[in-house]
């Protein structure tokens, strides 16, 4: 029975997909279409690279000259960088440093917990049967429509007051006041549903006989889910990885409300919103500000980026 | 041996039913029964879609039956079945890992240490003929080579029971002929009980003690067939020229073709349905 459905699918994929692979590199080899790809390249570029300049210009310079002057009198200094670093200028508290450290001490943790939970939570939903499976599942799925922004308020009040009915206590109040717990929490919740989804469509086609192959073996379901699973779902894993990154690095809603803005807790975007309200005209300290927040993502984009391609790959030589 | 029986595998009015996605009921097999002999050779043989790895999921406490009981060594079967080893058509290897650290792995499933699961896995890649590729990663090695990495990834735990379902179903003719000597070879070392599913019935005879020919959508045990030819076979490109051998294989051809023509012609027919349940 497997087999058929094994073999045949086999067979016909070639001839279903080959057609319009060649299709699309064929239109996309053309000499015009690869002018028009560099011509939005470029487009594409340039502003950032605006950014980049301006930020290391002095001053005065970026005072009076547009960036593209650079290139008629190249002054470049990182004064700039130092000054949004540690200063934060003009005597207004201190620079973006603690914020920056902050949004790591935020971002890393709310990357990895979702991903832990929601791919053991893929596994078991896709591979170990039982009651209620699919109920489960589809109320994974059902709660993406949810907009957190309708569970700020609920969840805030849950972190500070707890729950009661009437006297009884159902959750206590917690203290996490100041630190970055709720804020990781509230990320890896919101995280959930699309994590388990995504993970769960790549974990349930994975190979039936590698992993029956190890439960027959003897390995227990940990076991299949660590030695197996997780090092051939690592594309899977990689691109959510990078996605959740870069949504909680970038997110100013919900590390505003978790953290109050308060300097020991509050990762950079809260606190680079409050530089634009307040040096709104000194575009050195703000492009400065805005690489900062921009290199970091963009390591952590080229880093993982090659467990990605290679994934791909694999997966290519192989079908 | 000490425990001859635990390897007698005995299915009994089995059938299985799986919930389409269209909310309907499939009956993949229907009243399936038949006993292999602790270290028999046992080929099913039978058209598409006639149930032949459901039966095998069944026997690996991979599934449950949902009549019936399949029964390993005496035990009724819930859980993973002890003692058992699979082969797929598909090499079951991870690519990321050598081959010998693919071989070793079943020890290691086991509980066994690195080190002795290593060595046990250099002896075995002895026996199969592939020493000095220890260091080398599955996409490195041929067909022929990879089914032989398999073999000895199957045969390491020492299984009582081999589960093969078509393992070389995807090699040409030659390379099959070889490994299926190869398979005879090893089995004849530690003769452990061998259920092996395939589509070839010159496969099949040429193999096996015992050829059980089932019907497709329900899947049914169809007749049973014991092979007397003796023991050791030799080659299997040799054996298909003796005439038992001829005069096995018209017997169950017989019985088998008017199957295959079943199922050609629904299948042919109209859109394939079977598959989906599994």
């Amino acid at each position: 029975m497997a087999m058929l459905t094994r073999t045949e699918r086999k067979r016909s994929e070639p001839a279903r997909t080959a057609p319009t692979r060649t299709g699309v590199r064929r239109a996309l080899s053309s000499p015009l279409s690869t002018v028009a790809v560099l011509l939005v390249t470029v487009v594409w570029t340039v502003p950032s690279l605006g950014l980049l300049v301006t930020s290391l210009r002095p001053e005065q310079d970026v005072a009076q000259t547009g960036w593209w002057d650079f290139f008629a009198h190249p002054h470049l200094t990182l004064a700039n960088y130092h000054d949004v670093l540690f200063n934060g200028g003009f005597g207004v508290s201190d620079g973006l440093m603690p914020y920056l450290v902050n949004s790591l001490a935020i971002t890393v943790p709310a990357t990895i917990f979702p991903i832990v939970l929601a791919s053991m939570a893929a596994y078991v939903l896709a591979w170990i049967p039982f009651k209620g499976s699919d109920t489960i599942f589809f109320v994974f799925f059902a709660l993406q429509v949810v907009p957190l922004q309708m569970a700020l308020v609920p969840l805030l009040q849950l972190f500070s007051g707890g729950a009661h009915i009437g006297s009884l206590t159902i959750f206590p109040a917690v203290g996490m006041g100041g630190s970055y717990a709720p804020v990781w929490i509230a990320h890896t919740m919101f995280a959930m549903p699309l994590a388990v989804f995504l993970l769960h469509n790549f974990i349930a086609q994975l190979p039936r006989d590698l992993i029956e192959a190890a439960r027959v073996d003897g390995a227990s379901h940990f076991r299949v889910f660590r030695s197996v699973v997780l090092p051939l779902a690592t594309p899977a894993l990689a691109s959510f990885a990078i996605f959740q990154f870069l949504w909680v690095w970038n997110d100013l809603l919900v590390g505003l409300t978790f953290t109050g803005g308060a300097p020991e807790s509050a990762p950079m975007p809260s606190r680079l919103a409050q530089l634009s309200g307040s040096f709104g005209d000194h575009w050195e300290i703000l492009t400065a500000g805005a690489f900062v927040s921009v290199v970091i993502p963009l390591v952590v984009f080229f880093s993982l980026q090659r467990y990605f391609v290679r994934g791909l790959l694999a997966g290519s030589v192989k079908g | 041996m000490a425990d001859a029986n635990n390897g007698r595998i005995e299915i009994e009015g089995v059938t299985k039913r799986f919930l389409t996605p269209g909310g309907e009921v499939f009956t993949a097999i229907k009243d399936v029964s038949f006993t292999v002999e602790p270290g028999q050779f046992c080929a099913v043989v039978g058209p598409t879609g006639c149930g032949k790895s459901t039966t095998l999921g069944m026997v690996s406490g991979l599934d449950r039956p949902s009549e019936g009981t399949v029964k390993v060594g005496g035990k009724v079967v819930d859980g993973i079945t002890d003692g058992v080893s699979f082969m797929f058509q598909a090499d079951a290897l991870l690519p990321w890992k050598t081959v010998l650290a693919n071989v070793a792995l079943g020890p290691i499933f086991k509980g066994a240490s690195k080190a002795e699961a290593q060595a046990r896995a250099r002896d075995w890649l002895r026996r199969v003929g592939l020493t000095g590729f220890e260091d080398r990663y599955p996409h490195q090695l041929s067909g022929g080579m990879r089914k032989r990495v398999a073999m000895a990834a199957a045969l390491i735990n020492e299984p009582k029971i081999l589960m093969m379902d078509e393992p070389f179903g995807a090699l040409d003719v030659q390379t099959k002929a070889i490994m299926s000597n190869e398979l005879l070879g090893l089995w004849e070392q530690s003769r452990p009980a061998v259920l092996f599913i395939t589509h070839d019935l010159d496969e099949a005879v040429a193999l096996a003690d015992k050829v059980v020919v089932m019907t497709s959508s329900p899947g049914t045990v169809k007749a049973v067939y014991d092979i007397d030819l003796p023991r050791p076979r030799g080659s299997v490109q040799e054996i298909r020229f003796e005439p038992r051998f001829l005069e096995l294989q018209h017997q169950i051809w017989d019985t088998l073709r008017e199957e295959v023509e079943r199922a050609y012609a629904r299948t042919a027919g109209g859109p394939v349905t079977e598959g989906k349940a599994a």
